[in-house]
């Protein structure tokens, strides 16, 4: 585990180092993303490795989010006079955003002749 | 034998980070077990659960928010990391990525516009404007992003990081009774827009549904930053 947590950051550190030397507008974490995989499709083994770890951290992806989110919660205040508009536009544009995203991609899936569509289909609960 | 003395180890404990770390991992582990009994509902969102334990926590304490991040940053930290292994479902997933990238580079394009053009155009017809209208461009992309991104356009970083969090919420909240009601039964679709429209608290809620879904919402949510930063001051110049 700890071999995996050291993999972990240290593709998160040269993520980092890559997008602020380079003034990337990426965020240094989603290009260690990508060297994690281009790492993984290279040595099966690496993938092996972390695996277990990566897993284990993902299905408790929320709990992350739980600082940053009480941090909303004690600075509500920031929100000022335009806090119940301000909460109209987000869920009408994230609704939106959803609606769309999810159209187009089934649309060019569709265009593009793409069974995995099918394969995909899951039981619905 | 003297009594305890209370109040001088709740002074000890209120400003050492162990006391706020364990009370993170708690509040989120009644949120996880709150959700898990309610069959992951979606309205049962651990964040929102435990985020509401531990802002109630604070408030009836007095405790600053600062104080509460000493202990919460290790777990904040973590995000980091988090990210980086969302590779690993991508590359356990990549027979089923390859065939799906046209529909994952038109659904990119269109949630993210989408995204930044409809928060500025509603955010417009309610009458906001100035930094608060600005801070709205990014709020569909992740953190760190989005701030940055906030202060490049003359918004308001703290209050772009406020809008970020909501709008995750507010998106892993919704996109369960909305996809059902679209009858779209496509995982990867469905978790590919969750991570363009929600970054990564709506990835976290794909994960719960389904694995599938989860890989693609972190791709979602990964091309998204990087596109989100491009399109987002191009979009704000076009519309002010």
């Amino acid at each position: 585990m700890i071999q995996a947590v050291a993999i972990l950051l240290i593709c998160q550190l040269t993520g980092e180092t890559l997008a602020r030397g380079l003034a990337l507008p990426i965020p240094g974490p989603v290009l260690g993303m990508a060297l994690l995989l281009a790492g993984c499709l290279l040595s099966s083994r690496l993938a092996d490795t972390v695996m277990p770890t990566a897993q284990g951290l993902l299905s408790h992806l929320s709990l992350l989010f739980v600082p940053a989110g009480v941090g909303v919660i004690s600075h509500l205040d920031v929100l000022g006079g335009s806090g119940p508009a301000l909460l109209v536009v987000l869920v009408a544009s994230t609704a939106l955003a959803l609606v769309v995203g999810v159209l187009v991609f089934v649309a060019v899936a569709r265009l593009t002749g793409d069974g995995g569509a099918q394969a995909s289909e899951g039981p619905q609960p | 034998m003297s009594p305890l003395p209370l109040p001088e180890i709740w002074s000890y404990l209120s400003r050492e980070p162990l006391l706020w770390l364990t009370a993170t991992l708690v509040a989120y582990l009644i949120g996880d077990a709150l959700s898990r009994r309610a069959k992951r509902h979606p309205v049962v969102n651990p964040v929102l659960t435990a985020m509401m334990l531990l802002g109630g926590l604070l408030w009836m304490t007095g405790t600053p928010y600062a104080t509460y991040f000493e202990g919460a940053q290790f777990v904040h930290f973590m995000l980091g990391p988090a990210t980086v292994a969302l590779a690993l479902p991508l590359y356990a997933n990549r027979a089923q990525i390859r065939p799906a990238l046209l529909p994952m580079l038109a659904a990119l394009l269109a949630g993210s516009v989408t995204a930044i053009v409809s928060a500025l155009w509603i955010a417009r017809l309610l009458g906001i404007e100035g930094p608060v209208w600005l801070s709205l461009a990014p709020k569909s992309t992740t953190a760190p992003v989005a701030i940055g991104i906030s202060e490049q356009l003359g918004g308001l970083p703290t209050l772009t990081a406020a809008l970020v969090i909501l709008t995750g919420i507010i998106g892993a909240v919704i996109v369960t009774p909305l996809m059902r009601l679209m009858r779209i039964r496509d995982w990867r679709a469905r978790g590919f827009a969750v991570g363009v429209a929600a970054h990564g608290i709506g990835t976290a809620r794909a994960f719960q549904v389904n694995d599938t879904a989860g890989a693609f919402a972190g791709i979602g949510m990964g091309l998204n930053a990087m596109l989100t930063a491009i399109l987002a001051p191009y979009v704000v110049s076009l519309l002010l």
